[in-house]
Parts: structure tokens; C-alpha cells; sequence
């Protein structure tokens, strides 16, 4: 069954995009959705009937040379299981509508198939996030990562017309490059300790790991703490976070089904899932774990700053989701990977249905992106308003304060800001509060601008304005229901008490795994490299716990934290609702009582107002810092270090040589050729007479 | 049976000399003949190369399908595969009927032309199967006359200038690679590659003229064997005769340069430099790891900057090999297995890239990236075909470009952390190029009007394509089809490569300990 699910959307993927011709568009596209939505069938049956065994299927043989051996396989565990739902789900509901909002495009001309390459792109965008959420191993997660990265650089870049596309789509890759260069450092480095890139054996390593120094580049590190340091440059470029997030932003020339699955709901999640997938060799790296928990409440925080002011609808839920993203890992870098999965999972329904939703105004809105030019939109577009507004109650937190009775934002989101509280740094938990703030003030703004006031665009788009149809209002009611219930009926496994949580994810209890058997589990097969082992030898918490990996993920014996979360003060359960009440306060005084006040605050505060706007001016320091000096260096050795001085030199030498061979050569003066081949005689017959004489004198 | 190797290695020449024989006239009818004589001969040749693959066992790491006859003057005419050569014989083989057909619409001279391919493929296989130094010597060096002419008579406007650069840089190397096979001989008194791999040379410190050479004896073989197949493979900073050869080359004469005559040098440097001078490789590996991670770094960022596409994809040639070479050195199992699936890979995909050019340049006339734009509109097969070679060029997983460059990068993270990091930055710059270049010749709006009018593939070209694309992916997604093949020999390399340093370690003050 989960071979089904994870190959049927290739087959999906290749019919729809070579034989459409053959079975016609229409019949494609219907097959690819068919496909989807059994695979999201099967996937909920795997996920409701998952026990938290980690079962193992194996392919076929991949990359296998000496030690590392891998194989193309499904490893299924609870994260897997977890992932499943969502990619599938989100994706098949992406694919129906598809249908509606890809049906009329002005990007393309009378005559021009696109649809089925839109929704070959699609499954196989989805056949790739399974290859990388199913993997047992490092290369076959390397080929989804990379596999969802060329997807995305299709998709965004779908409209090949479009300058600015094209130019997204480029940046997307190469950014997602930089994080892999890291993320491939990290493999380097994870097969040298362990000499193996499988997930069992590196899990089974990790306490080893902690107690061995790696030489890397000047200086000896932690083992454990550089590989998760470099495993994690990789999540930081698929998951835009901070540094690292530019790509993002402009990821959002794609088509918007796009950015609601794979720029919101799944492969943006990926760098979660890595690092959550990694739990067992992160909870040996304090010290790594620390950046994480920084970079991202930085990314929330900074990702908030900015949506607060963009203009563009789909550009403040891009940022909303970098936002997001930074809160997830705040929460894997704390300890608690499941909250950071429990919120990656919730968010997957209200984001996607955010964008779906922003797509379909949009639509509706004959392609206009600027929430300047909406207003009044919610008589016009009633179903619409009802998912958006859902999907913003859902992301702000709308909630029974110190209960866990709520929609799916207001659970999960309070969740981690709640962990931040108990195991983080203080002002990572005070970062967490405003960033919730601030996403509370630009989802109303956002809410506010398109669906209240008066109509601001021009009259003919706001006459014609027109509610979607069917094929897209019909994902956003299954994602709305999502967005509300999600919370509330998982919050037991995800967030529950410890055991719950331990039994949910296939974690053996701690006490099961007597010291002695964990000791004993824990050291891998000897590397064969010799990584020296620091005086420490292992981590002293190891022994105390179940040996790493035997659960999807794993809570080393230090962390607490889902245990004393419980018990954090009322005060901070409470803070993130008022936060989010503060938010929704400030933006009703902005954009319904005084739609004056904005403008005036952007004249008085420009040159904040500016940094903003302009996105911290990112873009700008990378251009100069990296493209411009990239390219004058590439130039600089062209023209110079090859044509000046390698050639120079060489042409030098040899206008001395020349002459000298040709007169020897006795004016040949039939070409270099027979130069050549004169040479090459005279060789041979130089070597024959030694032979010759060379045997005569034995 | 016995004979095999010399029929898959001789079979296109005598294709050829039947040909120069029998072949009269320039008329139409006498074209098509020699274009279908030499597309049968090769695909004949490839066919007896699959016998040759049906009946080789892998698991036997040692030479295979011997043939060893007495010669002229004495000498010994030795054939014979191992596992690292048969890789390249069939990459050989299979190339050539490609590229035969890929010239189908040649018309000058296309008697003598074809003739130039089949002895090329007959001179490249013998480097791969040849079993004796004054066989190799000749094959080696014989096969750059082919391909002299080819650039020469066929060429674009500054074929002389690129033929001589291109014989500048190689004569060099010849000479002293001949010298060192003299010597060679001499320590070992023999001309027999299999009884020189088991020959130990003398690798204890020497003096000459006052300088001390460390190594001794294999350190001079060892950079005379360098300084050829440095400049074939090429490395930098000998590689600038390439760009300028691809450039002048006619579009199948680049897919040969590019995919087989240059694995002669990484060929090389696997059945001489490493294993019989593992002392001198293990001492100049440093050095050859940052010529190679210079030549990633450097080669790509000049890529970047062209403004011709054969020259661009020259370029990221160039870059491809420092992977090969820092692999080959790394002198690990990861190491040398991607090398060696890194020039296969390569072999596919920069020729299938040069093709890819070719057949824009048949329909403009020109490389220039400026000149193109918007192809996709009008030439959708074209663009997926080449949007593929693009992807497998940046390393996708699931092409075959990946597994090579992921290999040697985990063969060198275990020798040099620092020439590691350097090169992995390639996979960034490699996909800066490589889209770029895309994007400017594939997409956009088509507006220029020469391009308006511009054809979609024809069925020949798809049929060029076709074993290609399919062997790119098949290559990406089961890899094993390649490292089952060398695994066994690679293995038996390398232990005796550790064993020689081991032995040598008393020697050789300061030398790393084997296997580290």
C-alpha cells in the first residue's frame, strides 16, 4: 500500500506529461487527480492504522558503492505516516483545484496546452516529496529534496514567458543549492563517523557521535554538533529561513495552487521534517540545537516584520509562512519535535487554504494581486470570505484561552510558544509573542484590506468580480474543516501528556530500556575511518534513555520538556491570545476606524517604513555581496586568468619552442598534423631501438 | 571468442579501409552509402562490445578476455578488459553510432569523414583495451590525429589556431610520457601493463643534480605520466586549449572530445599514476586535490561568464573532471568508483549537451546564447530534451549526473575536509550556469525574428537523443549497472594500493598511512 502511494503519483506524473497527446488533456488531468486523491485515501488509512512501528520496505538498489549502500525503500514510522497525510491530502485537493483555476489563463495563448504539463508537474512534485518523506536514508532523501526543488523551479517558473518567472524560478534553485551544499557536507561528513548514510545505523551512532571530535576544515569539532549544524544549512534553505529565505518571496510567481502546496503546505516543511527526522543525533548536539532554536525565532520574527507592510496578497501569506516556519523550528530546537510536527501539520490545512483562498480573489479579481485595489469583497465573494476568515481565525489563534479548545492555529501555534517558555531562552519565548502579534495584525490587515471597505481597484474588475466554482470551493470547505478541527483532535499525541506522546510516536518507555541494553545498542559498528574519539566518550544522558531511533523521534534523557511545559504559569498560556487580541485590535483601528492612520504612520516613519517594505534589503546586500562580485570574478578569470596568463605564458613558451621543433623536423611544412604524427614516429622509433637493445643486452 | 576484444576494437577500421578502398565518387548515392556503412560498422561494433559485457564477470577483479600475440620487432600485441577499462569500451561503442548519425547531414567530404571517425573509434578503444605500453603509446597518441583532421578540414573559421593549440599542449606531455615509458622498461623489463602493475618502482629519495627528489624513481614517472594526462583529462590550468577546440570542432567532434577522448586521460591516470606509483600519487595527491577544487571553483565561474555555448559547456567540462581527478586521488572505493562513474556520466551528458547545440547550430548557424531565446515556443521536444542535459549536467539526483559528483565528493570528505568544501560549492555554481544558460536560449517570450521560423526536432534527432536520455535516467535511478561492474576491480586496485603504501612507509618519511 505505501508502494502505491508513492509511485502512483509518478505514473500519474509521466501520463499526464508525455501520452496527454494520446488520451487527450482533459482525460490526463482527471487521471492524475484520480490517482491523487486514492493515494490520499490510502494514506489516511496508513496514518489512522499506524501502530508507531517502524516498518521497512525495501525497492530496489540505489547508490552502492563499498560501504555505502542504500537502497530505494519506505521507511514508515510515525513521522512518515504523518507526512503522507498531509503531502497527499493537500496535494490531491491542489489538483482538483487546479481544475477551476488553471482552466483560463491570459499568460498563455489561444491554442497553447499547458494544463496537463501543469499537473504533470504537479504529481510529480508530489511523487518527489514521498521519495523524500518516505526515505531510509540520506541519498534517497537527497533525491526527494532535490527532486521537490526541480519540481518547484518548474512550477514557479511555469510561466516561461514572464521575465520575473523565469528569474524566480532561478533563484529558488540556486538558494535551495546553497542550503545543499551544506546539507551535502553534512552526508560527507555523517557517512565518514559512521560509515554508513541509513537512518538506523547513523541513530544508532549518535551517542557515539557526541563524544567524537571531527577535523573539519580548521579546527576539531563535536561531531555531533557540526553534522547537525550542516544538516540544518540544508533545512534552512528548503524551509526559507532567515538568510537563506529570499527565494521564497519571489517563489510566488508561480501560479497560486503552487504556492499552496508546495510554497505553504509541503515541501517549504521539508527542513522540519529534516530535522525532526534527525531528532536522535540533534538531541546529542546542545549547542547546535541552540542555533536552531535562534534562526528560527529570528525567521519568525523578521518574517512578521515584513508581511506587516507588503502590499501583495500572496506575498503577505509567503512571509506569514517563512513566519511559521521559523515557529517550527523554535520548537525542534527546544526538544519537543513532535509540537514542531504538530504544527507543521495544522498549519499545512489553514496556510494551503490561505493561499487557495487568496487564489481564488485573485481569480476572481481578474489577476489582480494588489490588496490596494480590493476592498468590499466579502458580498461578492461570499464562500471565499468564509474560508479566508476561517483560515485566519485558524492562523491567528482564535481560541478558549488555558484550554485546548480551539481552532487549529490556536492549539498548535501556543504550543510552541508555550515550550519556548519552559526550555528556551527567554527572549526567544518574547520574540515568539510578537511575532504572534504581528501575525495576528497582517492576517486581519490582509483580511481587512480585500474584504472590508470600499471597492479601491477599478469599477469594471469589481462589477465583474465573480465567486469561484465548484472545483475550488469544494478544497477549500475539506481544508477549512481541517483548519478547525486539526487542533483539537490531535492534540492528545502531538501534545498530550509524555506517555501519549511516547506511544504515539513508537517511543519505548525509558524505563523499559534498561541502562545496560541502551549502552550496549548505542555504539555503531567501528568506523573504519579513524574519527578519533574525544576523551569524553559517550554522552553521559545516553544511557538513561531508549537507544536513539527506535521511535520516529526521539527525546533524549535530558529533555524535559514536554514535561514541564504542563506546567508553565497561566500568564504565558495565556500571552499568545493576547497577543493575537492586540494584533486584531491594532489592525481594526488601522484599516476600519482610521483607514487614514497607515499612510500616515508610513510618511512619519519612512525610513522604517522603507526597511521594511524592502525586506530588510536582503536582496540588495546579496546582489552586491555575492551576485555582481560572482560574476566580475568569473570574468575576471576568463579574460585574464586564462587569456593573459595561462595562455600568455603557454604562447609564450612556445613561440621559443616552435621554431626550434620545426627547423629539427626539417620544415615539415604541411601542418601541425604531420608535425604531430612526426613526432610520434620518431617516439616509436626511439623506443624500438631502446627495446631492441635494451633485450640484446640481457 | 579468443579474438573478441580485437574485433570490437578493430571492426570500425576495417570499416574504414573499406571505405577508402572501395568508396568511389561524390555524388549523393556514394554519401549515403559511406554514412550507412559507417553507421552499421559501429553499430555492429556495439553489438559485439554487448557480447563482450555478456560474457565478462564482474566478480573476477583481474584482465579478461586476453589475447597476446608475438608482433612486430619483437614487440607483444596484448589486448584485455578489467573492470575499469570495460566501462569505457562500451561507452565507446556506444557513442559512435550516436555521433555517426548525429553528422548525417554533413556534405563535405563526408567519405573521408566518416573514415576519420571510424579509425577514431578504433584507436580510442585500443587505449581502453590495449595491455602494452607501445600498444597504449600508439593508440593514445594515434587517436589525436583523427581528431586533428577532424577539427582541421571540418572545423569552424579558427580551426588552425585551436588544432595548434590543442597540439602545443599535448606534445609536451607525449614526449616525457614516452620517456617515462622508456623507462619504465627499463626498471621493469617489460612492456607488459599487467607485469608493471605488479612491479614495485623504487620510491626511496633520489638526488639530482643537487635537488632531492622525494619519491625517487615514481615521482619522475609519476609527473611524466601527469603531464600527459593532465592536459588530455584536462586539468586546470591546462585546459584552455579545450575551449577552443569545442569551439572550432564540428558538433560530433566535440560529443567525441568531450565524451570519450578526455576519460583517456582519467583513464590513465587509473591504470598508471595511481596504481603502479601509489607512493609518488599518495605524496601529490594534496596537490592534485587543489588543482582539481581550483578547477571546479574557477572553470565555473568562467562558465558563467560566456557568451558561446559550446564554450560554456567546454567549460563546465573542465569542472566535471576536477571531480574525477580529487576522486581518482582520494584513493577510496567511494573516491574511484565515482570518478569512473563520473566520466561515464559525463561521457552521456556533455555529449548529449554538444548535441543539443548542434542542432540549434545546424537551424541558426550560430552558438551565440544572445542569438537564441524563447525556443520552447517553438521547439518544445527540444527544450525538454535539453532541460534534461541541463539538470543531469547540475548533478540532479535521478540523472546520472548525480551519483558520480556525490561519490567523489564522499571519497575526497574523507581525505581533505577543506578541498571537500571548496568543491561542493561547484553544485551551487554548477546550477547557476547551467539554468542560466537554459533560460536564456529556452525560455522567455520567442521574439527574434530570425527565430520564427525555426523547426522542432526531426526524427532523426530524437532517435540521436533517445539512448541517451534513457541511459541517463536508467544510469540515475540504478546506478549498480555501473558500480557492480567496477566494484570488484576498484577493491582489488585499492588493496593493493594500501599494501604499497604500507609497504613504503618506512621509506618515505611523512607519508599518510593507507586507508585513512
Amino acid at each position: 500500500m505505501e508502494t502505491v502511494i508513492l509511485l502512483a503519483p509518478l505514473a500519474g506524473a509521466l501520463v499526464c506529461g508525455l501520452f496527454w497527446r494520446l488520451i487527450g488533456e482533459e482525460a490526463g488531468m482527471v487521471l492524475a487527480t484520480a490517482i491523487l486523491f486514492l493515494c490520499a485515501l490510502l494514506a489516511w488509512i496508513v496514518f489512522l492504522g499506524h501502530d508507531g512501528e517502524t516498518q521497512r520496505i525495501v525497492l530496489m538498489r540505489y547508490v552502492d558503492s563499498g560501504s555505502l549502500a542504500t537502497d530505494w525503500a519506505i521507511r514508515l514510522d510515525r513521522l512518515t505516516a504523518i507526512m503522507l497525510v498531509v503531502v497527499t491530502t493537500v496535494s490531491a485537493l491542489v489538483h482538483l483545484y487546479s481544475f477551476g483555476y488553471m482552466a483560463h489563463d491570459d499568460n498563455w495563448r489561444e491554442g497553447e496546452h499547458y494544463r496537463a504539463r501543469f499537473f504533470a508537474y504537479l504529481s510529480f512534485f508530489t511523487f518527489a516529496m514521498l521519495a523524500l518523506v518516505t526515505s531510509d536514508n540520506l541519498v534517497q532523501m537527497f533525491f526527494g529534496w532535490e527532486g521537490v526543488g526541480v519540481a518547484s523551479y518548474l512550477l514557479i517558473g511555469f510561466y516561461w514567458r514572464k521575465s520575473s518567472a523565469n528569474a524566480a524560478a532561478i533563484k529558488a534553485f540556486i538558494v535551495n543549492r546553497v542550503g545543499d551544499f551544506g546539507f551535502g557536507l553534512g552526508i560527507y561528513a555523517l557517512f565518514f563517523l559512521t560509515d554508513s548514510v541509513n537512518f538506523d545505523v547513523i541513530f544508532a551512532a549518535a551517542p557515539r557521535l557526541a563524544g567524537t571530535e571531527l577535523t573539519f576544515l580548521w579546527t576539531g569539532w563535536n561531531a555531533a554538533e557540526i553534522v547537525t549544524f550542516l544538516l540544518f544549512v540544508g533545512a534552512m534553505g528548503k524551509s526559507a529561513q532567515l538568510f537563506l529565505h529570499t527565494w521564497l518571496p519571489d517563489a510566488m510567481e508561480g501560479p497560486t495552487p503552487v504556492s499552496a502546496l508546495i510554497h505553504a503546505a509541503t515541501m517549504v516543511t521539508a527542513g522540519v521534517f529534516l530535522v525532526c527526522r534527525m531528532s536522535p543525533v540533534i538531541e546529542f548536539a546542545p549547542d547546535a540545537a541552540g542555533l536552531i532554536t535562534w534562526v528560527g525565532a529570528a525567521t519568525a520574527f523578521f518574517a512578521a516584520t515584513v508581511g506587516l507592510v507588503q502590499n501583495d496578497i500572496k506575498r503577505v501569506v509567503a512571509y506569514s509562512t517563512c513566519s511559521q516556519l521559523g515557529y517550527m523550528f523554535v520548537a525542534a530546537g527546544v526538544g519537543v519535535y513532535s509540537v514542531a510536527m504538530f504544527h507543521l501539520f495544522t498549519h499545512a490545512f489553514f496556510k494551503a487554504m490561505l493561499f487557495l483562498g487568496a487564489g481564488s480573489v485573485i481569480r476572481g479579481m481578474h489577476h489582480e494581486q494588489d490588496m490596494r485595489r480590493y476592498g468590499g469583497l466579502r458580498h461578492k465573494l461570499p464562500w471565499t470570505f468564509a474560508a479566508m476568515l476561517t483560515g485566519t481565525l485558524a492562523i491567528t489563534g482564535l481560541g478558549i484561552p488555558l484550554t485546548h479548545y480551539g481552532l487549529a492555529g490556536f492549539v498548535s501555534k501556543d504550543a510552541i510558544i508555550e515550550s519556548a517558555f519552559a526550555a528556551g531562552p527567554l527572549p526567544v519565548f518574547w520574540l515568539l509573542v510578537a511575532g504572534a502579534a504581528m501575525t495576528s495584525f497582517y492576517s486581519w490587515r490582509l483580511m481587512f484590506l480585500t474584504f472590508w471597505g470600499r471597492p479601491r481597484g477599478d469599477h469594471h474588475t469589481h462589477d465583474h468580480a465573480r465567486e469561484s466554482p465548484q472545483s475550488i470551493l469544494i478544497p477549500l470547505g475539506v481544508l477549512a474543516v481541517g483548519s478547525i478541527l486539526a487542533g483539537m483532535v490531535w492534540y492528545g499525541p502531538f501534545f498530550g501528556d509524555e506517555a501519549r506522546v511516547r506511544a504515539w510516536f513508537g517511543i519505548p518507555e525509558a524505563a523499559a530500556a534498561a541502562p545496560a541494553e541502551a549502552a550496549a545498542a548505542a555504539p555503531a559498528p567501528a568506523a573504519g575511518h579513524g574519527a578519533a574519539p574525544a576523551a569524553g566518550g559517550h554522552g553521559a544522558g545516553a544511557a538513561a534513555a531508549p537507544p536513539p531511533g527506535a521511535g520516529a523521534i526521539y527525546i533524549g534523557a535530558g529533555t524535559h520538556v514536554l514535561h514541564d511545559v504542563h506546567g508553565v504559569p497561566a500568564w504565558v498560556r495565556a500571552a499568545p491570545f493576547l497577543a493575537m487580541l492586540l494584533g486584531l485590535g491594532l489592525a481594526f483601528q488601522f484599516y476600519i476606524r482610521r483607514p487614514d492612520w497607515p499612510a500616515a504612520l508610513a510618511r512619519s516613519q519612512r525610513p522604517l517604513y522603507l526597511f521594511l517594505l524592502n525586506k530588510w534589503y536582503f536582496d540588495e546586500i546579496y546582489e552586491a555581496v555575492l551576485v555582481r562580485p560572482a560574476k566580475a570574478l568569473g570574468r575576471f578569470l576568463w579574460k585574464r586568468g586564462d587569456g593573459t596568463v595561462i595562455d600568455g605564458t603557454i604562447n609564450g613558451i612556445a613561440m621559443g619552442i616552435i621554431p626550434f621543433v620545426t627547423r629539427l623536423a626539417g620544415r615539415a611544412q604541411s601542418g601541425y598534423v604531420f608535425h604531430y604524427a612526426f613526432a610520434m614516429v620518431l617516439g616509436i622509433a626511439i623506443l624500438v631501438t631502446w627495446m631492441t637493445l635494451g633485450a640484446g643486452g640481457n | 571468442m579468443t579474438s573478441l576484444l580485437s574485433i570490437v576494437t578493430f571492426l570500425p577500421a576495417l570499416a574504414a579501409a573499406i571505405l577508402a578502398l572501395f568508396l568511389r565518387g561524390e555524388d549523393r548515392a556514394a554519401q549515403a552509402n559511406a554514412k550507412w556503412l559507417a553507421l552499421v560498422a559501429t553499430l555492429a561494433t556495439f553489438a559485439a562490445s554487448l557480447v563482450l559485457l555478456a560474457g565478462f564477470d564482474p566478480a573476477n577483479p583481474g584482465f579478461q578476455f586476453v589475447e597476446e600475440r608475438p608482433w612486430i620487432f619483437g614487440l607483444t600485441y596484448k589486448m584485455g578488459v578489467d573492470g575499469i577499462a570495460l566501462p569505457f569500451v562500451l561507452l565507446t561503442t556506444f557513442l559512435m553510432p550516436i555521433t555517426i548519425l548525429a553528422c548525417w547531414n554533413v556534405t563535405h567530404r563526408v567519405k573521408e569523414y566518416m573514415i576519420a571517425f571510424l579509425v577514431l573509434e578504433t584507436l580510442m578503444t585500443g587505449v581502453f583495451t590495449a595491455l602494452d605500453l607501445v600498444l597504449f603509446y600508439l593508440f593514445f597518441e594515434g587517436g589525436l590525429i583523427p581528431m586533428f583532421l577532424i577539427i582541421g578540414i571540418w572545423g569552424g573559421r579558427d580551426r588552425i589556431y585551436a588544432a595548434f593549440k590543442f597540439f602545443l599542449y599535448t606534445f609536451l606531455g607525449s614526449v616525457l610520457m614516452l620517456v617515462a615509458m622508456i623507462a619504465m622498461y627499463v626498471d621493469a623489463g617489460t612492456t607488459d601493463i599487467p607485469r608493471l602493475l605488479r612491479h614495485s618502482f623504487e620510491s626511496g629519495p633520489i638526488e639530482i643534480l643537487g635537488w632531492q627528489i622525494v619519491g625517487g624513481m615514481q615521482m619522475l614517472l609519476w609527473l611524466a605520466f601527469f603531464a600527459s594526462f593532465a592536459v588530455k583529462l584536462p586539468m586546470w590550468p591546462v585546459h584552455t586549449w579545450l575551449p577552443d577546440a569545442h569551439v572550432q570542432a564540428p558538433t560530433a567532434g566535440s560529443v567525441v572530445l568531450a565524451a570519450i577522448l578526455l576519460k583517456m586521460g582519467g583513464y590513465g591516470f587509473l591504470r598508471f599514476s595511481l596504481p603502479m606509483f601509489p607512493v609518488a600519487s599518495e605524496i601529490v595527491a594534496p596537490l592534485v586535490f587543489w588543482l582539481s577544487a581550483i578547477a571546479v571553483v574557477y572553470t565555473s565561474l568562467v562558465a558563467l561568464m560566456q557568451d558561446d555555448m559550446k564554450k560554456l559547456i567546454a567549460y563546465s567540462s573542465v569542472a566535471h573532471m576536477g571531480f574525477v581527478t580529487m576522486g581518482i586521488f582520494a584513493a577510496n572505493r567511494q573516491g574511484i568508483d565515482g570518478a569512473i562513474f563520473q566520466m561515464v556520466s559525463h561521457g552521456l551528458v556533455s555529449g548529449a549537451l554538444f548535441l543539443c547545440v548542434g542542432v540549434i547550430y545546424d537551424r541558426m548557424h550560430t552558438r551565440e546564447i544572445a542569438a537564441y531565446g524563447g525556443l520552447v515556443n517553438r521547439m518544445p521536444a527540444y527544450a525538454a530534451v535539453f532541460s534534461l542535459f541541463t539538470l543531469a549536467n547540475l548533478g540532479l539526483p535521478g540523472t546520472s549526473g548525480f551519483v558520480g559528483e556525490f561519490l567523489t565528493l564522499v571519497g575526497i570528505f574523507q581525505a581533505d575536509t577543506w578541498v571537500a568544501t571548496v568543491a561542493a560549492t561547484g553544485v551551487i555554481l554548477s546550477a547557476a550556469y547551467a539554468l542560466w544558460l537554459y533560460r536564456r536560449v529556452a525560455f522567455g517570450d520567442l521574439i527574434k525574428e530570425s527565430l520564427k521560423t525555426i523547426t522542432d526536432m526531426d526524427r532523426r534527432e530524437k532517435t540521436v537523443f533517445a539512448p541517451l536520455v534513457a541511459m541517463t535516467l536508467l544510469l540515475g535511478v540504478y546506478p549498480s549497472l555501473v558500480t557492480d561492474l567496477i566494484g570488484p576491480t576498484v577493491a582489488e586496485l585499492l588493496s593493493h594500493h594500501d599494501a604499497a603504501l604500507a609497504a613504503a612507509a618506512d621509506a618515505v618519511p611523512g607519508l599518510r598511512l593507507a586507508g585513512n
